[in-house]
């Protein structure tokens, strides 16, 4: 006797019922809603639950997302629920499970864990100036740290936003840029490293451009994101400047695989990077990045 | 514009820090003031390199033509010297320089201050060793540019 088949397949988007306990192991399934192509290789999904959600994320916080059958990466959260509606992350495909995840259009499902780590504290910015750089896909867990220090700009001194890129071409979010550069007081700066003529920003190293910033390097709280190497040199230049160590925020890029402190594959020195990080201050990263370890 | 007010303007520059103010009198008696619009270039590559540029207010593109048009490579901004040419021979511009927005500068005529520094060495001393500093600043930033920091092979 053949067994009925059911009306519909199961597949991972239409099976029900409650989830097996959370635990953080387990991904809660998410649908993409929304697709943006930001530049060449790099893309901006935005997801809502299809399970019970995941905790809201504090901005610096990561995921890790399943490409079903492919793969899981850890990846920033680049849009908080709170502040967008939607779980939002930008990827730039340069593995096989970021190509996968870039290449979701709307209606797919991915797998969602977290969220993890330790994030920007935002907050504890307030009645400071705000000095944010990010560089290339840096910007990408920055944004919730703009959208936050916007959405509460009062309670912050002066805020300068210094963006690096390849080409102008390969800005993300350009024109949301635009955006916060029309907002009154807060000051936006652009730098690229290659431009063709029209390009009206600047080109050059993001280091060449903070002496201009209108900012009190001793009474600034910097939050910095993106290539380790612009890291260490932005940082090194905002400390000597007069910045407190305790006051730089950069947020460490590590092989992150079970996100939970358990399988040791993003240690750095004594840290777990996904759970003792991604965010730290430059007091602690400083002589774990001037560490050569291999 | 009087050598006075030049020298204000040249002893308001960070660029110029540690120099002595008889230094800075010295440097302003071979400038003056000079203003830029937006799309003037200051100069062309291979033009002879007669003065250097103090960029008081404005921003300035280096560029170097290539068959598909011209390539920005650098901008200095505000309170940034423009131009080493003039220090060694040929004396000669590598790249074409513009202003990208109007700029205020003031221009320093080359053979004027290459003189003062061959007649007191020691003035000459203080000067290089400030042109220096300023070269191995934009020499170090262009080899971290050169790691291609966004490209993909440095993702984060």
């Amino acid at each position: 006797m053949v067994p009925e088949m059911p009306a519909e397949a199961p597949t991972i988007a239409n099976v029900t019922g409650s989830r097996a306990p959370a635990g953080p192991m387990v991904p809660a399934r998410y649908r993409v809603t929304d697709h943006r192509q930001d530049n060449a290789d790099t893309v901006t999904i935005s997801l809502m639950p299809i399970d019970d959600p995941i905790d809201d994320p504090q901005p610096g916080q990561f995921t890790m997302l399943y490409a079903f059958g492919v793969g899981e990466v850890p990846i920033s959260v680049s849009g908080c629920p709170r502040h967008e509606g939607v779980l939002m992350h930008t990827i730039r495909a340069v593995g096989a499970t970021s190509r996968a995840l870039c290449r979701l259009e709307p209606g797919s499902v991915v797998g969602v864990r977290g969220p993890f780590g330790v994030g920007w504290d935002v907050s504890s910015a307030e009645g400071s100036d705000v000095l944010i750089v990010g560089g290339g896909i840096g910007l990408a867990p920055l944004r919730p740290v703009v959208r936050e220090v916007l959405a509460a700009r009062e309670r912050f001194g002066r805020v300068a936003l210094l963006i690096g890129a390849r080409t102008p071409e390969d800005l993300l979010y350009a024109e949301e840029v635009e955006r916060w550069r029309a907002v009154p007081d807060v000051h936006v700066e652009v730098t690229v490293d290659a431009a063709s003529r029209g390009w009206n920003g600047h080109v050059g190293l993001v280091t060449a451009l903070l002496d201009q910033l209108p900012i009190t390097p001793s009474l600034t709280t910097s939050f910095l994101c993106g290539p380790e190497v612009m890291i260490r040199v932005v940082a090194r230049d905002i400390l000597e400047a007069g910045s407190p160590a305790d006051h730089i925020r950069v947020s460490l890029e590590r092989n992150m695989h079970c996100a939970v402190r358990q399988c040791g594959h993003c240690q750095l020195g004594p840290l777990f990077v996904c759970a003792d990080g991604p965010v730290v201050t430059w007091a602690v990263a400083a002589d774990l990045l001037a560490v050569r370890r291999w | 514009m009087n050598a006075t007010s030049i020298r204000d303007l040249l002893a308001a520059q960070p660029v110029l820090r540690d120099l002595e103010p008889a230094d800075i009198d010295l440097i302003a008696g071979c400038g003056h003031n000079e203003v830029f619009p937006a799309g003037a270039f200051l100069t062309h590559e291979d033009d002879q390199a007669n003065h250097f540029f103090i960029v008081r207010e404005g921003q300035v593109a280096l560029e170097m033509h290539t068959s598909t048009g011209p390539l920005l490579i650098d901008t200095i901004g505000a309170r940034n010297l423009v131009g080493w040419s003039w220090l060694f021979p040929p004396y000669r511009w590598v790249f074409d320089v513009a202003a990208i927005q109007t700029t205020h500068a003031v221009v320093i005529d080359a053979a004027c201050l290459r003189d003062k520094c061959d007649a007191d060495t020691a003035f000459g001393y203080r000067v290089m060793k400030r042109f220096a500093q300023v070269i191995v600043d934009r020499l170090q930033t262009t080899r971290v540019r050169l790691l291609d920091l966004y490209g993909a092979g440095n993702a984060c």
